[in-house]
């Protein structure tokens, strides 16, 4: 495919309670084997799908939290978290996980994918992209 | 223009997938192309032949059918989300071992990528949804 768009995947939801936070990995994991530029957006409840240390045992769903860790070999190394969204839910970003990949630019140094970002920024990236799709 | 449409919720319980065919319809109308709509999370579910919505009120699932032969639209249930809300065509069926198919006429299951590549395709990606 000759033509690379910029695809944004924006994630306003909480991880559990509804299907949107998974069912937006798996558009996700699917786009990433055809070769565009793409960069998540967590923001709203949608920082919540970043925490460290989820655990589900006790409401019956997997856990997909490690499938984000595992994005960085799909070449998905952009993860636009909003400053607001975590403050105004009491987070910092030492709350999010560690999620890295390894960059073939620089000698596959690891690098962290996670960049927090506030407000102002996020229209703007949102406003660079050529394909937005929200969860 | 060309237009790419998702619709990401439910029929009859969400105002999307009616406002989508709306959008379409006027879309249509003023003279741009829509080539697909995608379907994915419960907006799957208007892609069932089985609904019966009181006769009183709007058949979407009609509608859509209607307005996709008329003009050639691809109509595309996500494989992904029609197999875990219970959305099946007659080749789906009998691989998973089902005793019964419902998809409606003029819907087509196919996988995620055909969102993927109608975002590429298209000048305009449209999310309706919540």
């Amino acid at each position: 495919m000759s033509e690379i768009k910029k695809f944004l995947y924006v994630n306003r939801k909480a991880p559990y309670g509804t299907i949107y936070a998974l069912e937006s990995l798996e558009v996700v994991l699917i786009g990433a084997a055809f070769d565009q530029d793409v960069s998540l957006a967590f923001l709203d409840d949608g920082v919540f799908q970043l925490l460290k240390k989820q655990d589900t045992a006790g409401i019956g769903v997997k856990n997909f939290s490690p499938t984000f860790r595992a994005l960085g070999d799909y070449d998905v190394t952009k993860f636009y978290v909003e400053q607001e969204s975590l403050t105004e839910r009491g987070l910092t970003a030492d709350d999010l996980m560690d999620i890295t990949y390894e960059d073939e630019d620089d000698d596959y140094e690891e690098k962290p994918s996670i960049r927090v970002v506030n407000r102002d920024e996020m229209a703007a990236i949102m406003g660079d992209q050529d394909v937005v799709l929200s969860f | 223009m060309k237009f790419g449409i998702v619709v990401s919720e439910g029929p009859y319980t969400h105002q999307a997938s009616d406002t989508a065919y709306h959008f379409v319809k006027a879309a249509l109308a003023a003279g741009h192309e829509v080539p697909r709509v995608f379907f994915y999370h419960d907006g799957v579910n208007v892609g069932t032949r089985l609904s019966i919505p009181p006769q009183d009120e709007r058949n979407i699932q009609k509608n859509w059918t209607a307005l996709g032969q008329e003009h050639g639209i691809d109509l595309v249930i996500c494989i992904a989300a029609a197999q875990r809300r219970g959305l099946l065509d007659e080749n789906e069926a009998s691989r998973q071992g089902k005793d019964a198919n419902n998809i409606a006429e003029g819907f087509r299951i196919s996988g995620l990528g055909q969102l993927i590549e109608m975002g590429i395709q298209t000048d305009r990606l449209m999310t309706f949804g919540d």
